[in-house]
């Protein structure tokens, strides 16, 4: 029999879900949004582009493995999370494995939440929440705990610079390669630090607002990261002046925004946004296709888009930009994660591209 | 796209069989709709008739004739398709399509290979070619290595990792293998099996392992995905077919999952596919270790269920792909704006569970492990696991009502048990679970991954926390959602919280449904949509839930919408025949612009494809789940009659409930179903039926064996083991029988009826409406009462019939048709014996047949009977069987191949699991084609006759002379020789296995040598218990892949055939073609 602190998700909309607690026992609000992957909730909490939000996992039953071993490092880097804490402000589950079972599993969901102070709330019709976002639009929210107090007003922490709050605040350096990459950390996902050091890349993870043009580098990657690129036009000056450098740039999801307002582009706030494992992107002018792990709720309105950049990327289900690159430069950037964790790995060979283009300047 | 294709040959699977079911109806149809769409010209081989891809408009052209490469040949032939399509027909078809390409035919034809090129085809078939294939892209296998010495054994042990298996080469059954651990384990197995051999082969063990499999699609441009993962709940060691199976993984890390992921699709993309494949995985439980078990270069079992769990059309998208198109050039079929270049995102997860059938066998064991036993499969879908597989248990159709609240039933070792699994594996854990055993300890036992462990364990202690109630009022609200939510049904509840006595059960559901329902507790209908909920969905692919607090869907109440319910699990006696029956009345109620509500759950059907009709319910046929749908869409009404005993059995309880039934009322579907509300009917219409009694003492069945004399059909209402239904001959076998498989008392009478030896057995299948018969077809079958009408062989129109008889039977037909009003379809099973007929059961509802009589005149009684069903008109056509040129014969498959130690031999219990019907321009022709598409071959030299008992032996005397005829060898053992010398048939003795060594030629030497190409094995009465001489013959037969036949008249018919008409002789005639 259920035990659990009853608990409910309240839509800015007045909708509301009865659930239980199994998190923090504390309230709080922030944009509710939806992803519909099926694997990966211990990376996908720790994913610094989840900060402020709600997250609503389609998939029911969630919890199932624990959460790994947390002391595991490589390179200096946890090895199984993609930061070093969960940014999420609440997740809402359909159905809670209160018994997890895996080799690897160390704590409960319910306990690491629990032990990050992050609320979660289980038996949430799921599917109906999403379909609520999906029609309306995304929305604030609150997750209303029993015995707690109930969060005012519906805050939207997308009004505040998030990318500030969840970059580093000193220069570190990560792996031992040759080539000197320096990653603009916006709420960089670890495992893209990961799959430039396995490339031979020494990574120079810089704050998100350092004028990395005036450092020594051999080549820039733009993070991923969370909220509202119009916010971010320091970063866009400094990528400016790093395209005059000319050395390759390699943007990713908030990078790709912000390389393409570098480009002249605008980005605008997509209805409902896409995060998942399943967006399938095709490669502008070719036939091949990739299904990409996606978590962004802005995009790039290509309109303005500078006559020396060109789209890489478009998404097959609703035609969004997933992606631009430099009509002659090594500047290229998309919106989907090739650094997967979570998700597929299919678009992986993109580091491979951008280290081959970084070689080639380099020679 | 690549140069114009304008015919496209696709090969079907042949007749259901074990491994091989109707997974391959749904993906032969979906690839016939994909071609379809694009103008191409369809030819279809396929020999099983009841299927919905040999129905009118799907195919243009079918061929009821058998897959082999002889008959394909000759179709190409005739046909000169541009292409072919291999993928869409199982084993059966690969099989086939490589033979053909081995051998030059479709070279010679230049004919294009669609989809995946055979060389792929060969390179995932031929294990030495796989293991350096995918050697060449660094993906493990599992290898073992064969050494003659234990030093040898013990390095490549060591290499290998311990645990090892050991295998002795050269042995059978098993002899000499183990497990080993350590190198002292294996210095004592390895020394063990070097005395029966002298190699072994030693393996890496991966028991206890999880099973995992991935279904791949790839396209001409490289592009990759994979469609769904499944998890297998029980550990490697158990055939994936045999095990219950959860989409998508629960126990996977996104680390695990993407690795293996990321390597099927390596695969997929070294080995050449171009459409589909399935990559099956062991994966450690303590590790990310893994190994490829296998891949299937074509649609299988697992695809057609991964396009179930996710509403992706895999065989559609294949065939697509296999014309030239890319992923990407294709849209989602579900939400029709997205694209087909995606990943199903799932919002639920859906549990497979097998549905054995080894009660009806004799002698078989019930063990699970490496080959496939189970004949059918279930899908059902809930948003946990508890909710998917209380579902499931229940969906499964053997008297169980979920995981617990179900009768009580012997375990003789629960730990061996656990241990050893059978097809009662999952009730075992309940039992332990419920004994206190811990999930440590069932895990060390079963090897099952705690997370499923875990959460059964739930469900026991929701269980109990239910039991501590007495009455409904005091079960908290909050409760009573929770044990709804993890898939308790009202059944279940009745019997935890009312203890409800089985004689007032149905009281005591309906009070826990209305109190349920006074609170509030109502489930809610999802959608299927393959995005999870990213994007709307245009169809209607729909399951219920109590996990969940708003409906996916309106309903609107007007009065248009029909249910048809569907037939479950495909079982012994209900499979792909009751699915065209039920598509055939979807698309009538389609025709009449009436909304077509389906509700059904196996995944191996076209009845569940979301397209076929305008709302999928894909969920239990309880009653409690149709009065819940019934509730949502207040329906005009439901059809029962077309589904098979499942919804039959519903009728009654449905209009109990207020639900209007459609045709025949349940007042008088009860009445035919009733044994003795039928039999008082039958006497009061003055029609006669073997005399039978219910019996609850010993003495009151010897009373009325005394009276009517043996032999006797003897069918208990409880069954404590074995078949539940015998013929006995004598007072000895009688006895024998009682005692070994039933109890007789008062609470569990038994049926006795006299059974009437060498009876003709007659079918007739009809249509009435308002008690008036629109249309019927009689057929006979070819063996004399004694064998299941379900494994005869049926013949279409009746051939052989008085025309007396023919004119009793209808009048019969006529007076019950209006004595029961029927209005739709029946069918009834009767017995002629010197033109006096009996009567032995009828149902109104459509029976097994209705296909094959519907497709041979070509009139499709279903939808005459939905039409009538309907209050529509009906279109009879004014067509008599009397008028055909051609005749049909439906032949039966059996499995017995799979089914290792089961006696092969063909009673009152049903055996077969599938069926086929070809046509001929005469009886013999007929007959041959339909034999050889259920496995038989023509003898080329050599023929065993082993012909039973006096009368046995004169039934194929005329055979036996007919082989003599024709230049066959005929041997024979002992007494079937004396009786043909006399008869003046010259035959060779061989003496019986148990006289082996006696110096003569051994029947048993010369099956395993091959040395006989057709075995004829009669056993000489219906009961004895025989592991004996004949059974040794029949059995070894089937191990030894040597055509068998255990029925006199079959036999002898077969062999007429064969002696009069050669393979060359059959016509490759369509079926358009017979007019």
């Amino acid at each position: 029999m259920i035990t659990s602190k009853p608990a409910r998700l309240v839509l800015e909309d007045g909708s509301t879900f009865e659930g239980y607690s199994f998190g923090a026992p504390h309230s709080v609000s922030g944009e509710v949004v939806f992803t519909t992957a099926m694997t990966g909730y211990p990376e996908s909490l720790t994913d610094p582009s989840y900060s402020g939000q709600i997250l609503v996992m389609t998939f029911p039953l969630v919890g199932n493995y624990g959460v790994p071993v947390k002391d595991e490092t490589k390179w200096g880097l946890p090895l199984n999370f993609e930061s070093d804490k969960i940014h999420v402000k609440a997740l809402v589950v359909s159905d809670y494995a209160f018994e997890p079972q895996h080799w690897h599993n160390e704590r409960s969901l319910g306990q690491w939440l629990n032990d990050e102070n992050i609320p979660a709330i289980f038996g949430i019709d799921t599917r109906e929440v999403t379909k609520i976002i999906r029609e309306r639009g995304v929305m604030l929210g609150k997750i209303v705990v029993d015995g707690s107090e109930e969060p005012a007003l519906f805050e939207d922490h997308n009004k505040r610079n998030l990318v500030a709050e969840v970059s580093c605040n000193e220069i570190s350096e990560y792996g031992d390669g040759d080539l000197r990459i320096v990653m603009v950390d916006c709420g960089a996902k670890y495992n893209i630090i990961r799959c430039l050091i396995e490339r031979g890349a020494t990574v120079v993870r810089v704050p998100w607002d350092t004028d990395f043009s005036k450092m020594e580098y051999d080549g820039v990657m733009l993070s991923n990261g969370p909220g509202d690129p119009a916010l971010l036009d320091v970063v866009v000056e400094n990528i400016k002046r790093g395209i005059e450098k000319g050395k390759p740039i390699f943007g990713i999801c908030l990078g790709n925004q912000l390389l393409a307002r570098a480009a002249g582009a605008t980005t605008y706030k997509m209805k409902y946004g896409h995060r998942s494992h399943n967006q399938p992107a095709l490669e502008c002018g070719t036939n091949s296709a990739c299904i990409t792990s996606q978590n962004h709720g802005y995009a790039i309105d290509p309109s303005n888009l500078g006559a020396d950049w060109e789209p890489y990327f478009t998404n097959l289900n609703d035609d969004t930009l997933e992606g631009i690159k430099h009509k002659s430069g090594p500047f290229f950037s998309v919106q989907f994660h090739p650094e997967a964790t979570s998700g597929p790995v299919d678009s992986e060979n993109l580091f491979d591209k951008f280290i081959d283009e970084v070689k080639k300047s380099k020679k | 796209m690549q140069e114009k294709i304008n015919k496209v040959l696709l090969l079907g699977s042949g007749a259901l069989k074990i491994g091989e079911a109707g997974e391959f109806d749904y993906s032969g149809s979906q690839a016939l709709k994909a071609l379809k769409e694009e103008g191409i010209y369809t030819v279809l081989i396929n020999p099983n008739i009841a299927t919905v891809q040999t129905s009118d408009g799907i195919a243009d052209k079918v061929y009821f004739l058998p897959v082999t490469p002889d008959f394909v040949e000759r179709v190409i032939e005739t046909e000169r398709p541009d292409g072919i399509l291999l993928a869409f027909g199982g084993q059966t078809a690969l099989n086939c399509g490589v033979a053909l390409y081995k051998s030059g035919v479709l070279e010679k034809y230049n004919i294009r290979v669609l989809g995946t090129p055979v060389q792929a085809i060969m390179d995932t078939e031929d294990r030495d070619l796989f293991v350096q294939k995918l050697d060449q892209i660094d993906v493990k296998t599992i290898k073992s290595e064969a050494v003659t010495n234990v030093e040898d054994a013990k390095r490549v042990a060591n290499e290998l990792g311990y645990p090892v298996i050991i295998r002795a080469a050269y042995t059978l059954g098993g002899l000499g293998s183990g497990f080993c651990d350590n190198d002292a384990d294996m210095d004592t197995m390895a020394a063990k099996a070097f005395t029966y051999s002298p190699q072994i082969l030693v393996e890496k063990s991966l028991k206890g392992w999880k099973e995992v499999e991935y279904e791949v699609v790839r396209d001409k441009y490289d592009n990759c995905l994979t469609v769904c993962n499944m998890e297998n709940f029980d550990p490697l060691g158990i055939h994936t077919g045999e095990s219950i199976v959860v989409a998508p993984s629960q126990t996977l890390t996104n680390k695990e999952y993407h690795k293996l992921r990321e390597i099927a699709i390596r695969i997929i993309r070294h080995i050449g596919i171009v459409g589909e494949c399935n990559v099956q995985y062991a994966l450690d439980p303590e590790s990310e270790d893994y190994r490829v078990i296998e891949v299937n270069a074509r649609l299988s079992r697992s695809s057609a269920l991964a396009s179930k769990a996710t509403g992706y059309p895999l065989a559609f998208v294949a065939a697509k792909l296999g014309l030239g198109y890319g992923l990407h050039e294709l849209k989602n079929s579900v939400t029709r704006t997205t694209t087909a270049c995606f990943e199903p995102a799932l919002d639920y997860i859906v549990c497979k569970i097998p549905r054995w059938d080894l009660g009806k066998f004799k002698g078989v064991s019930r063990e699970l492990g490496s080959s496939m036993k189970s004949v059918g499969e279930i899908m059902a879908i809930g948003r946990n696991f508890e909710e998917a597989v209380q579902k499931g248990l229940r969906m499964i159709g053997q008297g169980m009502h979920g995981f617990v609240a179900n009768k009580d039933f012997v375990i003789d070792d629960i730990e061996s048990e656990l241990n050893r699994p059978t097809d009662k594996r999952i009730f075992i854990i309940a039992a332990a679970l419920k004994q206190g055993y811990s999930v440590d300890k069932i895990h060390e036992l079963t090897k099952i991954d705690k997370w499923f462990l875990n959460k059964l364990r739930g469900i026991i202690e929701l269980e109990g926390d239910m039991e501590k109630y007495s009455e409904l009022e005091q079960v908290p609200t909050a409760l009573l959602r929770e044990v709804k939510q993890k898939g308790f049904s009202d059944f279940q509840i009745a019997r935890t919280v009312l203890k409800t006595d089985d004689l007032k059960m149905q009281e005591g559901i309906n009070a826990v449904r209305e109190w349920r329902k006074s609170r509030g507790v109502l489930p809610v209908v999802k959608q299927i949509d393959t995005l999870a909920a990213e994007y709307p969905a245009q169809t209607n692919y729909l399951y219920l839930t109590y996990n969940g607090s708003a409906h996916d869907i309106d309903f609107a109440h007007d009065d248009r919408s029909v249910i048809v319910l569907g037939s479950g699990a495909y079982r012994i006696g209900s499979s792909v025949e009751f699915d065209w029956c039920s598509v055939s009345a979807i698309n009538s109620v389609r025709e009449q612009g009436l909304r077509s509500i389906m509700i059904n759950y196996n995944p191996e059907t076209v009845s569940t494809d979301y397209d076929m009709c305008d709302r999928l319910y894909f969920d239990e046929l309880t009653l409690e789940r149709v009065l819940d749908i019934a509730d949502l869409e207040a329906p005009k009404g439901v059809i029962v009659s077309v589904g098979g005993q499942i919804p039959n059995n519903l009728a009654t309880r449905l209009a109990d409930a207020n639900v209007t039934i459609l045709g025949t009322t349940a007042a008088n579907i009860d009445r035919a179903e009733d044994r003795h509300k039928f039999s008082s009917m039958l006497d009061s219409l003055g029609i006669d039926q073997p005399r039978w009694k219910e019996l609850s003492s010993m003495s009151e069945i010897y009373e009325f064996a005394d009276e009517v004399g043996f032999p006797l059909l003897i069918r208990p209402s409880y069954v404590l083991s074995g078949a539940a239904m015998n013929v006995v001959s004598n007072k000895e076998e009688l006895e024998h029988f009682l005692q070994l498989a039933t109890n007789v008392s008062k609470q569990h009478p038994v049926v006795v009826t006299e059974f009437i030896e060498n009876a003709k057995e007659i079918e007739i299948d009809a249509v009435a409406k308002d008690g008036e018969v629109l249309i019927y077809a009689i057929s006979e079958h070819v063996e004399f009462a004694g064998v299941h009408s379900g494994d005869a062989t049926l013949v279409f129109p009746a051939q052989k019939l008085y025309i007396e008889t023919v004119r009793k039977i209808k009048k019969i037909a006529r007076e019950i048709a209006r004595e029961l009003n029927i209005s739709g379809p029946f069918n009834m099973q009767l017995l002629a014996k010197n033109n006096f007929i009996k009567v032995i059961e009828c149902n109104l509802r459509a029976s097994r047949s209705f296909p094959f009589v519907s497709k041979v005149l070509k009139v499709n009684f279903i939808d005459i009977a939905t039409r009538v069903m309907l209050g529509v008109e009906p279109n009879v056509p004014a067509k008599s069987a009397f008028e055909l040129d051609y005749v049909g014969i439906k032949a039966s498959q059996f499995s017995f191949s799979r089914l290792q130690k089961a006696d092969p031999v063909l009673g009152v219990e049903m055996a077969s699991t599938g069926e086929v019907g070809c046509i001929g321009e005469d009886y013999y022709e007929a007959i041959l084609k339909a034999m050889l598409s259920v496995g038989y071959r023509i003898p080329k030299q050599t023929v065993l006759l082993s012909t039973g008992d006096q009368k046995s032996k004169t039934q194929t005397l005329e055979a036996a002379k007919e082989l003599q005829k024709c230049g066959y060898t005929i041997y024979a053992t002992k007494g079937t020789s004396e009786f043909m010398a006399k008869n003046g048939v010259a035959s060779a003795i061989l003496s019986w296995p148990d006289q082996a060594g006696n110096g003569e030629p051994n029947v048993l030497d010369y099956i395993k040598e091959r040395k006989i190409d057709f075995v004829v094995n009669i056993p000489k009465n219906h009961t004895k218990d025989e592991l004996n001489n004949d059974y040794i013959i029949r059995r070894s037969a089937i191990d030894f892949n040597v055509p068998l036949c255990t029925n006199a008249r079959l036999a002898n018919d077969f062999i007429m055939a064969f002696c009069n008409t050669t393979e060359q002789d059959l016509r490759i005639k369509s079926w358009s073609e017979y007019k």
